[in-house]
Parts: structure tokens; C-alpha cells; sequence
């Protein structure tokens, strides 16, 4: 990947966290760790790798993506926005009454696959659009992002049985391992460790990558897709809170809304940051 | 008469089904011989797909396939469907709306002698409390089988229960229309009507027909659709017969029962006695052993409306 698009998804990504911060200061609660560690990862996606329009969001050959950790929808959001699916002044709607942002994903959102939050349960949706596709002969692919602390839940390890046995070549599910939930480090709470080692034995093709590199992103999700007859698992290691330095790998910044000097220190981080990238 | 499991009505109703929804899907949790969805498998191989042991994943993989435009039916027994994989059916399938039909058989206590870990008498309870679901609850193997392929051109989450046993077939295949969200009057009457579904439908005909020997006209009413109910059927009978008496192969909490009387309540209260499985667990035994140990059958039937007609 050269610089210079480096560079863009750099400021693509400086403006997707600003949205998200701007949304939970706005709506006075949401998730701004989890928002934070995944928004590299979604300004990829949705800025280079979908193939989405938003002029036709319903498009029944679009590629999917499944927000099984639902309560990033900050970062979906503004991922979205910045694709174009809404105005990125949306985001100050974020959980509040008659919005279309409502506080977990909701598919009734221009963009948005399923309808996702409680834990667990996007994945195996994400494997029905998978299965769905293979059935007709589709050529889109489907990608559903985990929590590191969402694969604790069982169900997730029935869609890891069931993506392998039918052979769902066109899923690639990425685990943002960020290494904290809200009751403390996943190691500490339910270590799900080893990831990668746990989903090869379920018959995945495992990649593990850093989750800020987008080189190293752009090199897992081409290999992907030379894989043949095996879903592939990409294990990002990412920081909790990336981007803001107080929030970073800060567990108490996996639930609150920062209060208005946290809100004007993050901000002022985040464009400082922006302005920077933009010169 | 003839007797037939509902759930064979499912699988022969899918055969149907596929037949005017080529793009029809069956799941299963390795019950297909059991639900009968092998009925269907051994017709359409291709479009059935084995999801394993693991109902969870199966009704979210049944959303993501709605999700993208198929018709598809994740199928088990009533007591993992409902029961275990409620949290899914409500959030991956209700919330977002999906067109996922859910095939649920075995339920109530006529499962007979697996006992009570696998007598769900708490799935139509379960089900109707969910925003956008339809539950219906056929009588008759050609009830099931119409009901299903009434599926074809009805969208949106639907649970459908079918039992293990063979009961007898009232209905005649060639004439009967299946209408979602319309009672029945199957047997008029002036004294008291006995609403009925599933399998108690055939219980509360043979009562009806033994109260009027005895001198008591009985109005019947089969209610295969519990949500949406049919709320004027009920109104004009709680008007024209002052009684009513439900039955039903279900807990008398949050059933059919419960149904009827939330409408009754609301419109024309008249007194509701509730036929059912009340609010204890089941156990082994023959089903048809059962059904009467549970007061399911139409001896108590007639013995509960002479004490309510009195």
C-alpha cells in the first residue's frame, strides 16, 4: 500500500473517531473504548474494501458486514458516514429519541446488515449471509467483527463449528483484541486465549495482525481472499481507547460518556491529530 | 378417522412449499428425523441444511439467510427452539423483523416419555410476548401441512407448533382453506363456547358432542392462530354464549387461555375458565396416559363446562 494512501486512510480514520466522539459526548453514554480500538479497521473497510453503495444500500449483490460487537455502533456509524450512507452531523443524533443511531445497530439504518448487540449472536448471522450466498451462487463476502470478550459467549463457537463445516470460504470474521472488558482484562475475567490457536482448531485460516496497521490489514484481507474451502479468522491486536491518550487502555473507558473537559481534551487531541495528517 | 402427527403435515407441507418457493430453505439441530424435515431433505437434499446440536446458532444463521431475500425454516423441538434459543428469536429474528419461520415440534406433555426436560408447555407464552411474531398452533395434520404452505406468501417471524402424536384427521385436505389470524366456529352452540388449539381442538369436538347428548349446547372454536388472534370470533361469542372455556396442551399461564382472556377483559368480560397444564412440570408416561393425568382430553373437558354452565 503506498504512503500516500496510507495517509488518507490515516485522516479517514482521524475523522471517523472524531464521529465517535462527538456521538457519545452528544448522547451522554456509549462505548468509546471499543468504538476507538475498531475504527482503523472499519475506516478500511468501508472506505476501501466493501463493496457498498450508498445510493443503494439494499443492493442484494453488496458485500455485508455484521457488527457482532454491537456496541461499537459509534464506530459503524461513523464509518458510515464518512461513506457517505448519512451526513456525518448525524452523529450528534447518536441514542437519542427518534434517531435513526439508535444505541446498538438497528437494520432498519441506511448501511447497516443486522441488527446486533446482544453478544454473540452477529456472527451466526454473518454465517447465514455466508451460507445464503454460497447457495445462490453470490459473489459478495460477508465480514463480521467480534469483541475479544464477545468470544466467551458459546454461541460464537457454534458459528466457528458451523462457518468451517460448510465451508464458508466468503466469511471473514475479525476478533478486535483489545484485551479488556468491562469487568477487567479478558485474560483476568475468561481468558479466551489462544485465539488464533482455538479458531485454527475449529478449521479456520488464521491471520493475526496489528489492528492500527493498515499495510498489514490490506496484506490479511488479500490473503483471505485467496483461501479456498476454510472461513478466515483475523486477530487484530488493537489498544482499547486508540487515539484518545487518556482513554487508551483504560478500562473504565469501555461504557462512559466523557464529561465536557474530557469531551474538549479528546477533541482537541483528535483534530490536532487530523490537522496534522491533512497537512 | 384417520390419525396423523402435525408435525408430518410440516414436512409434507415444506414438500409443498418448495414447489411454489424454489428458493425455500430447511434448517435442522439433528432432529430431522424426529421434526420430519427429513420428509422434506429426502425430496430437496440440496436445500436442507444440518446445523448440528446448536439451536442458538441455528436461528441466527436462519436471520442472516432471511436477511438476504430466501425463505427459510429453522426447525426443532418446541423446547430448544422457544425455550433455549429465545434470546436469538427475539434479537436476531423479531427485532430486525426477518422472514424466519420456525418449525417447533414436540411441544406440550404429549411427548410422552422423555419427560419433562423435553415437554415444553411454555413455548406460546414465550413466543407471543415477542413484538412482530405470529404464533400459530395447527390442529390436524392438514391444518399443519396448509398452514405451512400458507407460508409462502406470508412474511415475517412466525413460530409454528406441531406434536409428536398422532391425532385424529378432522379437516378434509381437498376443501380446507388456512387463513392466518382466523378462529374457527367449528360446532355452533347458545350455552358456552369452548375455544380450543392444537391438539385439544379434536378433544373439545368429541366433548362438545357428549355435553349435547347431555343437554348442554356448546359452541366450538378452533384457534390455530394464538398471535394475531382472532379478537371478534371471541367478542361475539363471549356475547352470545356469557361463557367461555379454554383449552390447551400448554401452561395456563401466558397460552392460549390467557389470550382469550386478555380480549374477553378488554371487550366483554364474561367469566374464562382456563384448560391446561397447570403451572407444574410434566413427567414419563404414554402421551395418551398423560393427556388424561393432565385433565387434556374430553372427559374433563365435559366435566369442567357442566361446572362452568351451571
Amino acid at each position: 500500500m503506498d504512503k500516500q494512501l496510507v495517509r488518507q486512510l490515516e485522516t479517514d480514520a482521524a475523522k471517523v473517531r472524531i464521529g465517535i466522539v462527538e456521538g457519545i459526548y452528544s448522547a451522554k453514554a456509549g462505548h468509546p473504548g471499543g468504538s476507538l480500538s475498531c475504527a482503523d479497521l472499519l475506516t478500511y473497510l468501508y472506505t476501501h474494501r466493501l463493496n457498498v453503495d450508498p445510493k443503494n444500500p439494499d443492493d442484494p449483490k453488496r458485500d455485508r458486514l455484521v457488527l457482532s460487537k454491537g456496541h461499537a455502533a459509534p464506530a459503524l456509524y461513523a464509518a458510515l458516514a464518512l461513506r457517505g450512507f448519512f451526513p456525518m452531523e448525524q452523529m450528534k443524533t447518536l441514542r437519542k429519541i427518534g434517531s435513526k443511531l439508535q444505541g446498538h445497530p438497528d437494520i432498519k439504518t441506511p448501511g447497516v446488515d443486522m441488527s446486533t448487540g446482544s453478544l454473540g449472536q452477529g456472527i451466526s448471522a454473518a454465517c447465514g449471509m455466508a451460507l445464503s450466498a454460497k447457495i445462490s451462487c453470490d459473489h459478495y463476502k460477508v465480514y463480521a467483527l467480534l469483541g475479544d470478550g464477545e468470544i466467551q459467549e458459546g454461541e460464537v463457537w457454534e458459528a466457528a463449528m458451523f462457518a468451517a463445516h460448510y465451508q464458508l470460504d466468503n466469511l471473514v470474521a475479525i476478533v478486535d483484541n483489545n484485551g479488556l472488558q468491562i469487568d477487567g482484562k479478558v485474560s483476568e475475567v475468561m481468558s479466551p486465549y489462544p485465539i488464533d490457536e482455538k479458531f485454527s482448531a475449529f478449521g479456520w485460516h488464521v491471520i493475526n495482525i496489528n489492528g492500527h496497521d493498515f499495510n498489514e490489514m490490506e496484506k490479511a484481507f488479500n490473503e483471505a481472499e485467496t483461501v479456498m474451502q476454510k472461513p478466515t479468522l483475523i486477530v487484530m491486536r488493537t489498544t482499547k481507547g486508540k487515539g484518545v491518550s487518556y482513554m487508551e487502555n483504560g478500562v473504565d473507558w469501555h461504557g462512559k460518556a466523557p464529561n465536557d473537559d474530557e469531551y474538549a481534551a479528546a477533541i482537541s487531541e483528535l483534530k490536532a491529530n487530523l490537522a496534522e495528517l491533512e497537512k | 378417522m384417520e390419525k396423523r402427527a402435525t408435525r408430518e403435515g410440516y414436512g409434507e407441507g415444506l414438500c409443498a412449499l418448495a414447489e411454489v418457493r424454489p428458493d425455500l430453505l430447511v434448517l435442522d439441530a439433528d432432529l430431522a428425523a424426529a421434526t420430519k424435515t427429513n420428509i422434506f431433505k429426502k425430496k430437496y437434499p440440496e436445500k436442507h441444511y444440518d446445523c448440528g446440536i446448536a439451536e442458538a446458532n441455528m436461528m441466527g444463521v436462519a436471520a442472516g439467510i432471511a436477511s438476504t431475500g430466501k425463505l427459510v425454516f429453522a426447525s426443532s423441538f418446541a423446547m430448544f427452539a422457544a425455550g433455549r434459543a429465545f434470546e436469538i428469536i427475539r434479537n436476531s429474528i423479531c427485532y430486525p423483523n426477518l422472514n424466519v419461520k420456525i418449525g417447533a415440534t414436540h411441544a406440550g406433555i404429549s411427548v410422552g416419555e422423555d419427560g419433562a426436560t423435553h415437554q415444553c408447555n411454555e413455548d406460546i407464552a414465550l413466543m407471543r410476548a415477542i413484538p412482530n411474531m405470529t404464533v400459530i398452533n395447527p390442529a390436524d395434520f392438514v391444518e399443519a401441512k396448509a398452514a405451512v404452505l400458507a407460508m409462502a406468501d406470508f412474511v415475517g417471524p412466525t413460530y409454528m407448533r406441531f406434536g409428536r402424536l398422532a391425532v385424529p384427521i378432522y379437516n378434509d385436505e381437498a376443501t380446507y382453506k388456512f387463513e392466518v389470524g382466523k378462529g374457527i366456529t367449528l360446532k355452533d352452540g347458545k350455552d358456552v363456547t369452548i375455544i380450543a388449539t392444537g391438539l385439544m381442538v379434536a378433544e373439545a369436538v368429541e366433548a362438545a358432542n357428549a355435553l349435547h347428548e347431555q343437554g348442554i349446547d356448546a359452541r366450538v372454536i378452533n384457534i390455530h392462530t394464538i398471535k394475531p388472534i382472532d379478537r371478534d370470533i371471541i367478542i361475539k361469542s363471549a356475547k352470545e354464549t356469557g361463557k367461555i372455556v379454554t383449552v390447551e396442551e400448554h401452561s395456563i399461564i401466558g397460552g392460549l387461555g390467557s389470550a382469550v382472556g386478555d380480549v374477553v377483559l378488554e371487550e366483554c368480560p364474561v367469566p374464562v375458565v382456563k384448560i391446561g397444564v397447570k403451572d407444574t412440570f410434566g413427567h414419563s408416561g404414554p402421551a395418551k396416559d398423560l393427556l388424561k393425568e393432565y385433565g387434556l382430553c374430553a372427559e374433563n373437558i365435559v366435566n369442567v363446562v357442566k361446572s362452568v354452565v351451571k
